[in-house]
């Protein structure tokens, strides 16, 4: 094969498509998603069944505070925003700019995660209310949980490819791996605004 | 990045190379003999079954026993041995037809293999360790949820490690052919079995997700006290049923339409013609993997969904009738006027058509909601999905198994073995399961251990066991016959059967990277356009150069090991919390061996073009 994808000449304008390996990885990345969807769609239609189930305990009403929940939504969506900084200076072979956007971007999302884990924490000291009080607890917890853990899996995801290359910058061969990753992200805050949606808001209403 | 084709030789070798490949031909092997293994544990299972209900109020085993076994046939006969065995076809198969070197992802092709078997094992560990699910297949709340024991978690635990796999290999197939297709190669130039395949591969991707839900609200409710289906929590069970059938019902149609495929390839090529409305297959293929998701409440017409409910979903699937008839008539006339050539492969296919046919009646029948209250839980429906099921898949995997033999292992299985075996299992199987649409008319419940004498099921019963024994015969014939050709078959040319396809355009044996040079493809069933113009080999789309390879691994190993791990750990953390360590180990060996594919660089290696006319790759 004629190019070198570790040290490439030039560097093309969408380095994460410029090899069949990394058209792979977009297309396959993009079905990922797809099968993804079907997942969270599957959690809301639980949810969705369960959320007045709330044996007793305390209802949607009584548990969510918007004002919480509005700052961590402003979060998730500036960190998606950053990281579409750092792909716009990633075809432009800009690595030192791609890398500190994306340190920002999981700033971001440590500070979302943060709070997520206090409004758990809250949630079951001041209101008793757990994965096993009621259907409703299980479906919550269940549902945010999963995004949750999708969020810490982008995060350990993204500072490990931050890591792994920060000596070396980028190549054809770690774009793709820096675009997938950016289009995870994408998926969890797209999530979010369901979860922000159909949870927080239909659930104070 | 070196080529390296040291060859070394001796068992550990042997094994270390299965371990690690991620060669989608040896994948292929590696899934017909796991997914074989697995057909003969649920063919004993079903053996089982069928001894018990010889004669009214038999003891051959207990009640409890008798639930085990009838939980683990179904899902060992479709998780661990009809999944696995299309598979296996579909990788021997996929690549060659549509002129790829491999796979998209030859490393996430080699994972979903490990993490199938690593679940089947785990969920057959169950037999050994107190016992195997109980629940039925369907593992239907709130059974589910309190059966007492550990069965039902092995059932979670091993289906959910065993369906990241499936859904793995759903997507590589579908990058696979959408990213990897030779030069020419169209969408509407693809060998029915490829767009098969491509179809399946979208429904593993869209159906499994729903599955794996369903699993993890079970497991929560189970091992760690959630409510989902927990009446007394506020919980509601009926959620169980819609995210299973969900899931599957497309999954019926993800086993029975690559055996579509299979018989459009098998048929054309001994009936020398081309498959008649080859377009009107491919759209009744997309049709009916689309209407495939929109009748899955057809399961829970009992439930009480309401005459609103059940009448739109009876309609759709009714309407699944009309491109599954366009496929009868098709394969049909595709055999209309035929230079036609009787051998295994053939008589499979052909048998299908009106064994396929009387599954599909008698599943309009039962699509009808309101006589479907009769049906219900009956013997009706066993005799149903197991015309279509076996009548179809089965048959199908056995007669894409005597196609392409030749491909995957280089000689042709003996043909009168071959046909002691079709007759055996063909009379075997009718002599079961037909004479079962009757006991259930009649109404004899499905899932019973036991039935009274002189209720009329005497004989029906006993027709159907004396059946079932005809079946195991055919398939120890069948195993019979793979050793003796292993042994003493003769070596084949590449094309024994003048084939129409690009799979057979290749020499024999199948080299390693498959084209030397990538070929051009000049229209539909590229090879026969080829062969009508005299030439005998595929035009090359590309001058002779160095092939590019994916490098062998043994991390997908590894990570499968570490949830099979994991998953003991899950089981029996609800007995002794010191078995969270082997979650953490468990879990700590599969995140370990991820960070490590993500940060080892792995850009394959090349084989010279002066190295591949000294045999390199072969």
């Amino acid at each position: 094969m004629s190019h070198d994808t570790l040290n490439p000449e030039v560097m093309p304008s969408e380095p994460e498509k410029a090899t069949l390996e990394g058209k792979n990885k977009f297309l396959g990345f993009w079905f990922f998603l797809g099968g993804e969807t079907v997942l969270f769609a599957s959690l809301f239609g639980t949810y969705l069944a369960l959320r007045n189930s709330n044996n007793g305990g305390p209802t949607s009403e009584e548990l969510f505070g918007l004002e919480l929940v509005f700052v961590m939504t402003m979060l998730l969506l500036t960190s998606s925003l950053t990281s579409v900084y750092a792909m716009y200076h990633m075809k432009n072979n800009d690595f030192r700019k791609m890398q500190i956007w994306l340190g920002i971007t999981v700033a971001l999302g440590l500070g979302f995660l943060g709070f997520e884990i206090y409004e758990f924490y809250h949630y079951i000291h001041h209101y008793e209310f757990t994965f096993r009080s009621s259907a409703f607890g299980s479906a919550f917890y269940t549902l945010v949980g999963f995004h949750g853990g999708h969020v810490l899996f982008g995060l350990l995801w993204i500072i490990t490819i931050m890591a792994r290359n920060a000596k070396r910058g980028l190549n054809l061969y770690n774009a793709p791996k820096f675009y997938i990753a950016s289009l995870y992200w994408h998926f969890i805050d797209v999530v979010w605004v369901f979860i922000f949606t159909v949870v927080y808001l239909m659930g104070v209403i | 990045m070196s080529t390296t084709t040291a060859q070394r030789t001796g068992f550990g070798a042997v094994l270390w190379d299965y371990l690690t490949t991620v060669d989608h031909k040896k994948i292929g092997i590696l899934y017909l003999i796991s997914g074989g293994f697995f057909f003969l544990i649920g063919g004993l299972e079903a053996m089982a079954i069928r001894i018990q209900l010889i004669k009214p109020e038999n003891d051959f085993v207990s009640a409890g026993f008798y639930n085990e076994i009838l939980t683990m046939h179904g899902t060992t006969m479709i998780f661990l041995a009809a999944m696995p065995l299309i598979f296996a076809l579909m990788n021997a198969v996929v690549p060659l037809q549509i002129g790829a070197r491999d796979v998209a992802f030859p490393f996430l092709n080699s994972l979903g293999f490990w993490l199938f078997l690593f679940g089947g094992l785990l969920l057959n560990a169950s037999w050994f360790l107190g016992g195997a699910p109980d629940a039925g297949w369907t593992a239907y709340a709130p059974l589910s949820t309190t059966s007492p024991g550990h069965g039902v978690d092995f059932y979670i635990l091993g289906l959910q490690i065993s369906g990241a796999g499936t859904l793995i290999a759903g997507i590589n197939f579908l990058v696979t052919i959408v990213n990897m297709r030779a030069p020419g190669m169209t969408y509407m130039r693809l060998p029915l079995f490829t767009w098969t395949t491509f179809v399946v591969s979208a429904l593993i991707l869209f159906a499994f997700p729903a599955l794996t839900v369903g699993l993890f609200l079970l497991m929560f409710d189970r091992l760690f006290g959630s409510g989902f289906f927990n009446a007394n929590m506020g919980g509601n069970s009926v959620i169980w049923e819609h995210l299973f059938w969900i899931f599957g019902h497309p999954e019926v149609y993800i086993l029975i339409l690559p055996a579509f495929g299979v018989f459009s390839e098998v048929l054309p090529t001994f009936a020398k013609k081309r498959l008649f409305g080859y377009t009107a297959m491919v759209f009744a293929t997309v049709l009916i993997g689309f209407l495939g998701f929109m009748v899955w409440a057809h399961h829970m017409f009992t439930v009480g969904l309401g005459p609103a409910a059940n009448s739109i979903f009876a309609v759709a699937t009714m309407a699944i009738a009309v491109p599954t008839g366009i496929k009868i008539f098709n394969w049909l006339f595709t055999l209309w006027g035929g230079n036609i050539q009787i051998n295994s492969a053939m008589l499979w296919s052909l048998s299908f058509i009106p064994t396929f046919t009387l599954g599909g009646m008698t599943g309009v029948m039962l699509a009808a909601a309101a006589a479907d209250y009769q049906y219900h839980d009956t013997y009706f429906v066993v005799a149903h999905f197991h015309y279509v099921i076996v009548g179809g898949v089965v048959f199908g995997i056995f007669a894409g198994l005597h196609y392409w033999w030749p491909r995957m292992f280089g000689k042709i299985l003996n043909e009168t073995l071959g046909k002691i075996t079709f007759w055996t299992f063909f009379i075997g199987f009718h002599l079961t399961f037909f004479i079962q649409h009757f006991l259930g008319l009649m109404g004899m419940p499905r899932r019973y251990w036991v039935f009274l004498a002189d209720q009329g099921l005497d004989t029906g019963n006993f027709i159907s066991t004396i059946g079932a024994f005809l079946m195991a015969v055919g398939t120890i014939v069948f195993l019979i016959n793979v050793i003796v050709t292993t042994s003493k078959g003769e070596k084949v040319s590449g094309d024994p059967w003048d084939g129409r396809t690009l799979e057979w355009a290749i020499p024999n044996p199948t080299p390693h990277y498959n084209f030397k040079q990538t070929p051009l493809v000049r229209g539909l069933d590229a090879l026969w356009v080829e062969k009508t113009e005299g030439r005998k080999e595929m035009t090359p789309a590309e001058p002779l150069d160095d092939i590019h390879m994916p490098n062998a691994s043994i991390l997908p190993f590894i990570m499968s090991l570490g949830l099979f791990i994991a998953g003991f750990g899950f089981i029996y953390q609800i007995d002794n919390i010191s078995w969270l360590l082997a979650v953490f180990i468990g879990m700590g060996i599969t995140l370990g061996a991820m960070f490590v594919r993500s940060v080892k660089d792995d850009l394959g290696h090349h084989i010279h073009k002066e190295d591949l006319d000294k045999g390199a790759g072969l």
